[in-house]
């Protein structure tokens, strides 16, 4: 991780209309992936995120973070409950005024220009912003009319976003009368009614049944061709399922900036889950190369933390059948959120020990 | 784009009974208030024909029905315009209008249009029964106009505080109360003693009254005016607040 200059912009907004001097650029980046590099180097970026730190009252919920996402990018936000995922996304948004900082949209400044900008990006909050008592129809063209888009267009605009989120059958119906999943969508075809650069989804499967998590995701992996995508969740697998970049945000602070397959190289081990139909022998176990650790789950089970590198799986096998503990079940676990997790705060709990120190 | 917003305020309100039960209900009491009134005058009659420059049937009637429908609009209006905001943060579709291509002061005026044109429609309504006193008597035109001109900027003003204390709040009702509350206040200020009290200065009953008697004095005008004009600044001061978060 890089750790750049502190951030000592302070500028207070206190309206909109006000005219800030854009705060110098500021220098932190997180650890950036060569693949993402080069991606600055090529294209323009669509929303430039600098030095944002948001707080309110005493609770400091943002502090100082910077990121950048280029067209045709799926970026997942990802972190814990309360770790300031939503914060980010009403400000890049511009539903919340950063502290400090600055954000900008397809080069406009969010808070100079803030109709131009705003105009580049669209958003779908946690909860879909959607009025029970009108029609799928009606509530898109008011959609369509709030985003500017010419009365002749509104009819195309509309039929595009349904036909892009699946709801061609449904538009006579009134809002409230749909399923969560169908609202979800509704959400969605407004946040892409008038086809933005931007596309910003705050948790967007939460609450879905597994169908529907699975077609919401289909949907963004197709947004993701032509807008760029920030989607903000707390699950990992739907980052590995939808994103093309992976950010992590804990306590307000990015903690780690990487592609997703770049993500398996920031872990210490990896974990294999194997079952046997005998208690198996966990010293031995333990003895393998490239073993780390083990650990009993259940009298018949136990988890095998290893080294990334060497894969213990051919020993465990050949043990197991010389040991005739009857191997049944042996399962790569991948990476979870959770270890993680673990791995980043860790290092920034071992950090701050340190200095203390 | 303010144009949109007020489109959807207005269908919003045709959508939900609220608006049919408000024509229907101040429809009803104002026809009886109007009968009322007419009946009353009828009973003067003879009494004003030995009087010089007698009230006319229009000063008598007409006033006096405007001057009632205010009274009972006072009612009315904050049930409007309660749920102008306060819905919208309680069913989090603000940030749909916050993240559109649009400003503060677009919605806010756009909110605030919707509401003034169901008003309109209400005024129509209200107007069309003096209006058919014509057929039997002489009326003075001036004087109606002149009422509802009064009539519809002191209602602009209702709408204005009602979308301010909207914006207040999530709770429509704490924002029905607290329209209601200010508006009473605003409407009391001349009880306070003397008439020349800069507190009565800001009483709203003080610079409708003479609209209803055909005083068109653009001092009462202006004060209106700036009276709205406070309200509506106040509600993007508020929400404006509401992205900085304090």
């Amino acid at each position: 991780m890089v750790s750049g200059c502190t951030c000592s912009v302070g500028t207070k907004f206190t309206s909109a209309i006000d005219k800030v001097p854009a705060p110098a650029f500021n220098a932190q980046r997180v650890y950036i992936s060569p693949r993402t590099d080069s991606l600055r180097m090529s294209s323009e970026l669509l929303v430039e995120v600098n030095g944002v730190s948001r707080s309110y009252g005493n609770i400091q919920a943002l502090n100082n973070i910077s990121f950048g996402i280029g067209q045709g990018e799926v970026l997942g936000f990802l972190g814990p409950n309360g770790a300031g995922k939503t914060t980010t996304m009403q400000i890049i948004s511009g539903n919340l005024a950063p502290s400090a900082g600055n954000v900008s949209i397809a080069g406009h400044d969010l808070l100079t220009e803030p109709r131009a900008a705003k105009a580049m990006l669209g958003y779908l909050p946690e909860q879909p912003p959607i009025y029970r008592e009108l029609t799928v129809d009606e509530y898109l063209d008011y959609c369509a009319a709030l985003n500017r888009i010419d009365r002749a267009q509104r009819k195309h605009a509309r039929d595009t976003a349904k036909e892009k989120c699946g709801l061609q059958d449904v538009g006579k119906r009134l809002i409230g009368n749909l399923s969560k999943g169908f609202r979800q969508r509704v959400g969605l075809a407004q946040a892409v009614i008038h086809l933005p650069p931007v596309v910003i989804l705050d948790e967007p499967t939460i609450g879905l049944d597994p169908l529907q998590i699975r077609e919401i995701r289909n949907l963004i992996r197709e947004l993701g061709k032509d807008h760029g995508v920030i989607l903000s969740t707390h699950v990992l697998p739907e980052v590995q399922a939808s994103c093309d970049r992976v950010q992590i945000i804990n306590k307000g602070s990015l903690v780690l900036s990487d592609s997703i397959d770049g993500l398996s190289r920031h872990m210490k081990s990896s974990l294999l889950t194997v079952g046997f139909r005998q208690a198996p022998d966990l010293l031995l176990l333990q003895a393998l190369e490239g073993v780390q650790s083990v650990q009993a789950d259940g009298e018949r089970r136990v988890q095998v933390f290893c080294d990334p590198n060497a894969d213990p799986t051919d020993q465990i096998v050949k043990l197991a059948a010389d040991k005739e503990w009857g191997l049944i079940e042996i399962t790569p676990q991948g990476v979870s959120l959770e270890q993680l997790f673990l791995e980043f705060t860790k290092d920034e709990q071992k950090a701050a020990a340190g200095a203390e120190a | 784009m303010i144009f949109t917003i007020a489109l959807r305020e207005i269908k919003t309100l045709f959508i939900s009974p609220l608006a049919w039960a408000m024509l229907a209900v101040v429809q009803v009491i104002l026809a009886f208030m109007f009968l009322a009134h007419i009946e009353a005058y009828l009973l003067l009659q003879p009494q004003l024909l030995t009087i010089d420059n007698a009230p006319g049937v229009t000063e008598l009637v007409v006033g006096r029905l405007f001057g009632s429908a205010a009274i009972v609009l006072l009612l009315a209006v904050p049930l409007l315009t309660m749920r102008l905001i306060s819905d919208e943060r309680r069913n989090r579709t603000l940030s749909l209008l916050f993240s559109a291509p649009i400003s503060m002061t677009e919605i806010v005026i756009g909110k605030f249009l919707g509401c003034i044109s169901f008003l309109g429609l209400l005024l129509l309504l209200i107007t069309l029964m003096p209006l058919s006193l014509l057929v039997a008597a002489n009326l003075d035109i001036g004087i109606i106009l002149s009422g509802l001109l009064g009539l519809m900027l002191l209602l602009a003003g209702f709408v204005a505080v009602g979308l301010f204390m909207s914006t207040l709040t999530q709770y429509p009702a704490v924002a029905a109360i607290s329209t209601f509350g200010v508006l009473l206040l605003f409407w009391l200020l001349d009880w306070s003693g003397d008439e020349n009290n800069w507190l009565s200065q800001l009483s709203l009953m003080n610079h409708y009254e003479p609209f209803l008697r055909g005083l068109f004095d653009s001092a009462d005008a202006a004060f209106h005016v700036l009276f709205i004009a406070t309200f509506l600044v106040l509600s993007v001061r508020r929400l404006d607040a509401d992205r900085l978060g304090s």
